[in-house]
């Protein structure tokens, strides 16, 4: 934990801080069909196009149940669409490489995954994907999706601002509104300065080329007579990946979608070249879930509300990365033994080009937000390094967490920190002025329950099955932890995977593959109805006697509320996985 | 019934108390309550588990567990059974009003009468009740006056009156007519009076869940659900590590994880809370009425009554130039003598302030008083030669024939302009000063105010006094706003209004024509010395027929809100020290290293979860009397109540645990129970 590692610390942590309020109030003018941006001249006739090519009249706004079917039908015909291009990419142009159909079942689990804004990918994209599936098929969800997430975050703090209302804004306007004015501008000038820093945009066919100095390598496999073959092959030339990579980054770290372009993800050299494009993914992560957090206060005219709930995932942010640093810094003693430079910490499964620090703070950021991006891999950190992500992704990705999921995935817990404590001052909850009843605790307590049955339900099967245990390639608490991880991962709509986990296999495709649709759909269904109702309520005035949701004392709680829920659900899973295993590499002289 | 506060452990009660918790055992009623049905459950599995599959506990241990089990489900129902049983002994206090009645039934036109007993009663009967008759059911005088003695129900021992027409027209069952007779409407059903509505309530046979209580209870069952996966989930889990665990176990650690504390006390919490309403004799209709009290935030206070004595008092003298303020209260103190009003006797009283000594009217037989008469609007007294008059300062300016002098115009002028009523005093034809009667603000009601307003809740007064007299004594009450020469239309208005703004509106009222505001307002209370009419639409009535009650209310209604929300807080704080127990407990056979985690250094893995489930147990019985007296209610802004309560039931319950698991650990180490 060096200084370096501190000043660039305080350096992210002071740029999202600052970018926060700008991006807030911008999303509050794009999330306002009657708002202004100062794009209107340019982007106004493409979104009245828009308008006019569906048929939608813009400002006539939609009640919760209709806002919910446009939402599920627009990602229904959206991951079918996906899932059409992947099976039939080889009739399809832009395929320099010539490759095959994507098989069924990964298509299904692929187009879900991109879909509901997890990029869990069961592929590696340079050797399975044409250039028009990852820029088409893919893409696009990169940006529906992120809409979609925006879109119902907007009708939650719709919900809570309005005054006996019936409606909670219309889907259509919401996602055309946020595409065209938040993501692709943003996109556009994002790719451009990722490109300046080395990253590639090209139809290219891959290039093959001479290497350097030529080497031996071992052939895999086994000669006739079952010795591992001897001989050695020399490699004289690499094949490297060309493909629109800008683009694709660009969003899939705006929109905290995390499907690499490769599959060395982030790790690899096009795809995060320098320093500064790592900087600027793991900010860019952050953005606009943290200005939806400024963009709360707007809404419901309680700026320091807003500031609370920053603050509140912050603290956990911080907390959580302060850990992983720690562990990844502090390394295996087992390692240490046997000369291993204690100094350097555990850098297995990291690029040397990052180091421990950007490792550790890469992992945390994009756990905490449901991005999945990674330039690591989270399998090879310490036990407790590991146990970071594991447990941002299992505490609801709500620590900024994805654009609009962290949002309204926070508010929940606002509304459940509420209701529970807010009986203390002796009067039945409020939250701003809106009674917590029967009906929004229901909704609450779904959307708290789907993670835990998806999660824990799914690792229980998987974790006592033969099918899912063939998938390993560890055995013991870690093993445990992969299979763990694989389900969080999914349920939790981040996308991001342990490793060492083979999980593209018939079973895995299909339960990962219903896990990530459960942890989209059954988890945004009960947010708008929570909207819905909340938006039907009459606000009551706030005064001395109402609940603070806002300051230090409430932002303990909200911090408290999420830990304790997390903590309590999954205590006894990580107990077996990465806990044991700390102790393991702590207290005992096993070595791995 | 009187205002008696039961003892929290009387005797009779706790041992009825035990009776009833093996009784409610019954899985059926259980199953209201998804918290305690579950540990049910839990209790039953595990005690199979003994007899039919003894596992590789031993069975000593075993069996504790499966008892400390059984003890957290007859805990719970111990607490509910306690708070049933202190509302019964009240409502058994208010079925004694209700021996066996014969009514005189008024047969129709008049003549005839008829004796059935009062439960055959119906609405709309008429019954005649004489001196010495017990009034047979709730309902209003159409003909007659006479004392009644209502002690039965308010407690307060002097009789009142009730008559046909205007306000004080209705009568309750169980009171005893003293003198005369009067003819009675019935205006309830048998089984749907006051009192049917009050004993139902408190008895808790009939208790119907209030909205906040619902919505706590899904929260309950959703994380009771939500453990019933973490444990299912573990056993598969165990299954993948090689590390077995046993459905004693297991169960142990279901029932130590959901909310068995607040599921086990919730009832008690509702029903103690009606109960301590009812101990301020006040009987509400619901428990949602008593809900909504904790949330009002606007109170409508009469000004006559609530704010007010409601009678004038003499506060000041003020001698007009040249008299010595001794003479002027002497002078008063001589015209009042045989004033028997509140407000001749009050200038009696502040005349001793000025060393007189009290005189009674036997002193003085030469004297004669000359009694308030309509066409004078003037009384006094005329002894030895003086002919002493108070009265208004016009009447006595026609008493002195002539202008008063300018020092007593000014004291009118000064009296009047401060909302008060000056009375001016004459000697034969001397204008000796000006006494100010003001309306006197009830002690403490100023405090009060001002504590309501930290909490946010707003006061307004209502009064009849035009704008001036109302501001003064608004402001002298400390109240935030008044409403000035209001009309009970104005009221409804004002009410409508507020709840429009989104306020929680309560109030006080008895006549009929308050009626609909008392309907309209969330909480309204109806005196019980008022109208039929008042009180069926109010939804509490007031036995003592104290409108200051009112505050009690809203202060009972918020205790009862907030200990609910303590005993959540605290119940789902406590399971982080249940995990650092039982967990190690359950791994460190397979995984000895994992030692370390076992950070309260418990004894055994066996005594660490058996401690764990004794706590369980036992912190239920230890917070009854918490559960039924309730968190002490503290005036407080909402933010300095949300981090006083969060420290104590929050940050306490995170660490008490910690505590307790670990004096038990060394109890049952000592004991070498497991």
């Amino acid at each position: 934990m060096d200084h370096f590692g501190w000043i660039q610390l305080t350096l992210f942590v002071g740029i999202l801080l600052v970018l926060t309020k700008p991006m807030g109030v911008y999303l509050t003018k794009v999330l306002d069909v009657e708002g202004k941006t100062f794009l209107d001249l340019a982007i106004g006739p493409v979104e009245r196009f828009f308008y006019s090519l569906l048929g939608i009249d813009p400002k006539k706004e939609q009640d919760w149940k209709q806002y919910s079917f446009s939402l599920i039908s627009f990602s229904l015909v959206g991951t079918l669409f996906t899932y059409a291009i992947l099976r039939l990419q080889h009739l399809l142009p832009l395929n320099p490489q010539g490759f095959g159909p994507v098989s069924g079942q990964l298509s299904f689990n692929t187009a879900i995954s991109f879909a509901t804004n997890t990029n869990w990918q069961n592929y590696a994209g340079e050797s399975t994907m044409s250039y028009l599936s990852q820029m088409v098929g893919l893409t696009f969800h990169n940006f529906a999706s992120a809409a979609t997430g925006i879109a119902v975050a907007a009708a939650l703090a719709r919900g809570v601002a309005r005054n006996s209302a019936k409606t909670i804004g219309n889907f259509w306007t919401d996602v055309i509104r946020t595409i065209l004015y938040v993501l692709l501008p943003i996109c556009l000038v994002y790719a451009l300065l990722l490109v300046s820093q080395g990253m590639i945009q090209n139809f290219n066919p891959y290039a093959k080329v001479e290497v350097v100095a030529p080497y031996a390598s071992p052939v895999p496999g086994k000669d006739a007579e079952g010795r591992q073959s001897p001989p050695q092959r020399k490699v004289e030339t690499q094949t490297i990946v060309q493909g629109p990579m800008a683009s694709q980054v660009a969003i899939k770290m705006l929109g905290t979608n995390g499907g690499g372009f490769t599959n060395a993800n982030a790790a690899h050299p096009y795809e995060n070249p320098t320093p500064l494009s790592n900087f600027l993914q793991m900010l860019s992560i952050f953005l606009i879930p943290s200005g939806l957090t400024y963009y709360l206060g707007r809404v419901v005219k309680d700026q320091r509300h807003g500031w609370a709930v920053w603050s509140a995932m912050a603290a956990i942010f911080l907390v959580g990365f302060l850990i992983c640093w720690w562990a990844e810094s502090t390394g295996n003693p087992h390692m240490h033994a046997l000369g291993i430079d204690a100094a350097s910490g555990n850098m297995e499964g990291k690029e040397t080009r990052f180091g421990i620090f950007n490792s550790a703070l890469f992992a945390t950021v994009t756990t905490d937000a449901s991005c999945g991006a990674v330039n690591s891999m989270h399998d090879s950190f310490t036990p407790l390094g590991g146990l970071v992500p594991l447990l941002n992704i299992q505490l609801g990705e709500v620590i900024f967490g994805g654009v609009g999921a962290g949002l309204y995935g926070m508010i929940v817990f606002v509304v459940l920190a509420v209701f529970l404590a807010g009986l203390m001052i002796g009067k039945t909850p409020e939250y701003l002025g809106k009674k917590i009843e029967a009906y929004d605790v229901k909704a609450s307590v779904m959307f708290i329950m789907v993670p835990v049955l998806g999660i824990l339900g799914s690792t229980a099967w998987a974790a006592t099955s033969a099918w899912g245990l063939a998938g390993l390639n560890n055995s013991g608490p870690h093993g445990f932890s992969e299979i763990l991880y694989a389900y969080s991962s999914t349920t939790g709509n981040n996308g991001s995977a342990f490793a060492g986990l083979n999980a593209n296999t018939c079973w895995y495709n299909i339960t990962l593959g219903i896990a990530m649709l459960l942890g989209r759909f059954f988890m945004i269904i009960p947010i708008l109805a929570l909207a819905g109702n909340l938006a039907g309520k009459k606000s009551r005035p706030l005064g001395e006697g109402s609940f603070p949701v806002s300051g230090p004392m409430f932002t303990v709680l909200l911090t408290g509320t999420v830990l304790i829920v997390g903590a309590l659900t999954f205590f006894p899973a990580l107990s077996l996985g990465p806990i044991v295993e700390h102790y393991l590499m702590t207290h005992s002289n096993i070595l791995f | 019934m009187t205002a008696k506060a039961l003892s929290i452990f009387d005797r009779q009660i706790l041992s009825q108390a035990v009776v009833e918790s093996f009784k409610k055992l019954n899985p059926i009623t259980m199953l209201k309550n998804p918290v305690m049905f579950v540990t049910e459950v839990g209790a039953t599995i595990t005690t199979a588990s003994i007899i039919f599959k003894p596992e590789t506990e031993s069975l000593i241990f075993g069996f504790q567990i499966a008892a400390w089990l059984w003890f957290t489900v007859l805990f719970a129902n111990f607490a509910e059974a306690m708070a049933e049983g202190r509302g019964k002994a009240q409502a058994d206090a208010l079925r004694k009003t209700r021996t066996q009645t014969i009514a005189h039934l008024l047969l129709k036109h008049g003549l005839a009468q008829q004796d059935v007993p009062a439960d055959k009663l119906r609405k709309g009967d008429e019954v005649v009740v004489s001196a010495g008759d017990i009034i047979p059911a709730d309902g209003e005088v159409i003909q007659g006056v006479a004392s009644v003695d209502e002690s039965a129900i308010t407690g307060e021992s002097a009789p009142v009156i009730r008559e046909s027409g205007g306000d004080r027209n209705s009568v309750t069952g169980g009171t005893r007519v003293l003198s005369d007779f009067l003819i009675v409407r019935v205006t309830a059903d048998p089984g749907n009076s006051f009192l049917d509505h009050m004993i139902s309530l408190v008895e808790g046979a009939q208790r119907q869940k209030t909205p906040n209580e619902i919505a706590l209870t899904i929260l309950l069952a959703a994380l009771t659900i939500i453990f019933l996966v973490v444990i299912l989930s573990l056993k598969f889990f165990g299954a993948y590590s090689g590390v077995f665990f046993s459905i004693t176990v297991l169960t142990a650690l279901l029932v130590c994880l959901i909310p068995t504390t607040i599921g086990g006390l919730l009832s008690a919490v509702g029903i103690a809370g009606i109960d301590r309403l009812v101990q301020t004799n006040v009987l509400a209709m619901s428990g949602r009425a008593a809900e909504a009290a904790g949330d009002v935030d606007v109170l409508l206070l009469d000004k006559t009554g609530t704010i007010t004595m409601g009678n004038r008092q003499a506060t000041e003298f003020i001698p007009a130039h040249g008299v010595k303020i001794e003479d002027l209260a002497d002078a008063s103190q001589l015209a009042s003598l045989s004033d028997e009003t509140p407000e001749g006797r009050s200038i009696v009283i502040l005349a001793k302030q000025y060393g007189l000594r009290a005189r009674t009217l036997s002193e003085m037989p030469a004297a004669t008083f000359i009694p308030f008469k309509a066409e004078t609007r003037m009384s006094g007294v005329d002894i030895d030669g003086k002919r002493i008059r108070k009265g208004s300062s016009d009447a006595v300016m026609k008493f002195v024939v002539g202008r008063l002098p300018p020092s007593v115009e000014d004291a009118v002028a000064r009296v009047t302009s401060s909302g008060g009523t000056p009375l001016v005093v004459a000697e034969n034809e001397k204008a000796m000063g000006v006494i100010h009667l003001k309306d006197v603000v009830k002690g403490g009601l100023k405090d009060r105010f001002e504590r309501f307003r930290t909490m946010g809740i707003k006061t307004i007064m209502i009064t009849g006094d035009n704008r001036l007299t109302a501001a003064t004594i608004a402001r002298e009450a400390g109240v935030d706003d008044f409403l000035a020469e209001a009309r009970p239309e104005d009221k409804l208005a004002l009410i409508r209004k507020e709840q429009a703004a989104g306020h929680l509106v309560a109030m006080t009222g008895d006549g009929t024509n308050d009626a609909p505001a008392l309907a309209q307002a969330d909480v309204g209370v109806a005196m019980n010395t008022g109208t039929q009419a008042a009180k069926e639409a109010g939804n509490m009535v007031d036995l003592d027929s104290n409108p200051t009650k009112l505050i009690e209310i809203v202060e009972i209604g918020k205790q009862m809100l907030m200990t609910r929300g303590a005993l959540t807080t605290f119940s789902i704080a406590n399971d982080a020290a249940k995990y650092f127990a039982i967990i190690p407990a359950m791994l460190v056979a397979t995984f000895p290293v994992i030692g370390p985690l076992n950070i309260m250094q418990l004894h055994s893995p066996q005594s660490a979860i058996l401690s764990a489930v004794i706590f369980n147990a036992l912190i239920i019985v230890a917070l009854i009397p918490l559960a039924l007296r309730g968190v002490r209610f503290r005036p407080l802004t909402a933010a300095r109540l949300l981090r006083r309560n969060l420290l104590i039931y929050g940050l306490g319950g995170l660490v008490a645990p910690f505590v307790g698991i670990k004096l038990i650990d060394l109890f049952v180490s000592a004991l070498q129970l497991a």
